[in-house]
């Protein structure tokens, strides 16, 4: 009952919270004192990046890991990894691009070749590789090993996106809200505005994964179905002669 | 797990040895690319020894491709993955083997490299001499990464054009590591601090080897 009702809330709030941070950003909260209004891109920029880094790439590995532990592994584990990783995909080539509109502006070019972004970029490589990786292998068990190996590697990436502000010089500004000595820079109603937009956007990723997930069980099972008929077909024919 | 290792690395190590693939077809193949690289600057000594070290670590990462591609072909020969199945052989000993030989084959080559970039490119031969160590434990790095990304992609049609799809972005880090203790070397700076990150990559990656290397091999 509980679960039922909270899938079928899953969109609905989505929405409502993603509406609120359009709402919020663009009407209620200030313009800043020195970026003006380019500072409204605070409440979608970081938000998709959390969502891309931690929240999709997150369970993308931890679905690998899983998969990988003989314990926990199951095929749906595995097609959990899949569809975060797509979603994944999709979060941080919006990461890529909300963050090269605000740098245009800002720093005067839309790419730099700065840590945050060039680790972020070759993030979204690595998920495109885990997706060609996937295409590559027709056999359902190897398809699955490989990808949650490769899962787990490309993981590695993920803590040097994050601290790559700390260990080395670069123009992305440093962490707002997670930040090393815990202290929060952001106040008032452009924090409130953030939070919403956060917990907006990782519902958004909760909802695609679900909606993804369905659509792959049942291209499953249609591609069985598919499979059963032609052998059905091939059997009838053999029958006949 | 060692004796395994040094068991397959002598046995990739022979093949390599006969069949002299790595002499007559991966270093000229590196030192060409070398060239077009000097021919690609321009005739500006300035220049070419400015981008020496960048030029020295790209042209190894497409030398270390072909060697990770032909060390993955040699395990998928009739008969050789169900041997070392039957074998009983350790995968954590099988992925520190071929690792073992395919660093061997890497430093040869990397070492001509090297002599090319001072050669060609007019690296200052004392600086090459003062980052050789950073490139030993760069090139250790991608051997124990390739192997990894190398059973990732063996035995598929696509093995060919995938490997370079996965494991390029992944040897970033290893570039940007390896090309900045290089430059440091010729040029002066934090040499130790770029080299310790190379360092930290080769041991995780021996570590990821060892644990995953033995799922990739699972029939």
């Amino acid at each position: 009952m509980i679960k039922e009702l909270s899938q079928r809330l899953l969109g609905p709030v989505t929405i409502v919270l993603l509406a609120l941070t359009i709402w919020l950003g663009l009407w209620v909260t200030p313009p800043d004192r020195i970026q003006g209004n380019l500072v409204r891109l605070v409440y979608v920029h970081p938000s998709v990046a959390w969502v891309a880094l931690y929240v999709s790439f997150g369970t993308a590995t931890i679905a690998s890991v899983l998969y990988l532990w003989r314990r926990t592994r199951s095929m749906a584990v595995d097609r959990i990894a899949h569809c975060a990783m797509e979603v994944s995909v999709l979060f941080i080539a919006l990461t890529l691009i909300t963050g090269s509109i605000w740098g245009r502006p800002t720093w005067g070019v839309w790419w730099a070749w700065d840590a945050r972004l060039t680790t972020t970029a070759i993030l979204g490589v690595l998920a495109l590789g885990y997706l060609a990786l996937r295409r590559a292998n027709d056999d359902p068990v190897l398809r699955a090993r490989r990808s949650a190996v490769f899962a787990v590697l490309a993981a590695i990436n993920v803590p040097i996106i994050h601290f790559s502000v700390d260990w080395w010089k670069t123009l992305h500004q440093g962490a707002t809200v997670f930040t090393v000595n815990g202290k929060i820079l952001i106040h008032g109603s452009q924090l409130w505005t953030l939070l919403i937009s956060f917990v907006g956007f990782t519902m958004l990723f909760f909802w695609l994964l679900r909606s993804r997930y369905r659509l792959e069980v049942r291209r499953e099972l249609v591609s069985s179905a598919a499979l059963n008929e032609a052998l059905a077909t091939r059997q009838r024919e053999g029958a006949t002669k | 797990m060692i004796r395994t290792a040094l068991l397959v690395a002598g046995k990739d190590l022979r093949i390599e040895l006969r069949s002299r693939v790595l002499l007559w077809q991966v270093v000229p193949f590196g030192v060409m690319a070398l060239l077009l690289c000097g021919l690609a600057l321009g005739p500006s000594h300035a220049g070419h020894s400015s981008a020496a070290p960048g030029l020295y670590y790209l042209v190894t990462l497409l030398v270390a491709l072909l060697m990770i591609n032909r060390s993955q072909a040699v395990e998928r020969s009739p008969g050789t993955r169900s041997s070392i199945a039957t074998l009983g052989l350790d995968p954590a000993g099988v992925f520190l083997g071929k690792s073992l030989a395919l660093a061997v084959e890497l430093l040869v080559t990397g070492l001509v490299l090297l002599g090319g970039t001072v050669l060609i490119l007019h690296t200052a031969l004392h600086g090459a001499l003062v980052a050789l160590p950073s490139v030993v434990v760069t090139l250790c790095a991608l051997a124990c990464a390739g192997t990894l990304y190398g059973a990732l992609t063996a035995g598929g049609e696509a093995a060919a054009t995938l490997l370079p799809v996965l494991a390029l972005p992944a040897f970033a880090p290893l570039l940007i590591g390896g090309e900045r203790s290089f430059n440091d070397a010729l040029y002066g700076g934090a040499l130790l601090g770029w080299w310790i990150i190379v360092v930290v990559a080769l041991v995780a990656y021996v570590a990821m080897g060892i644990l995953l290397y033995g799922v990739l091999e699972e029939t």
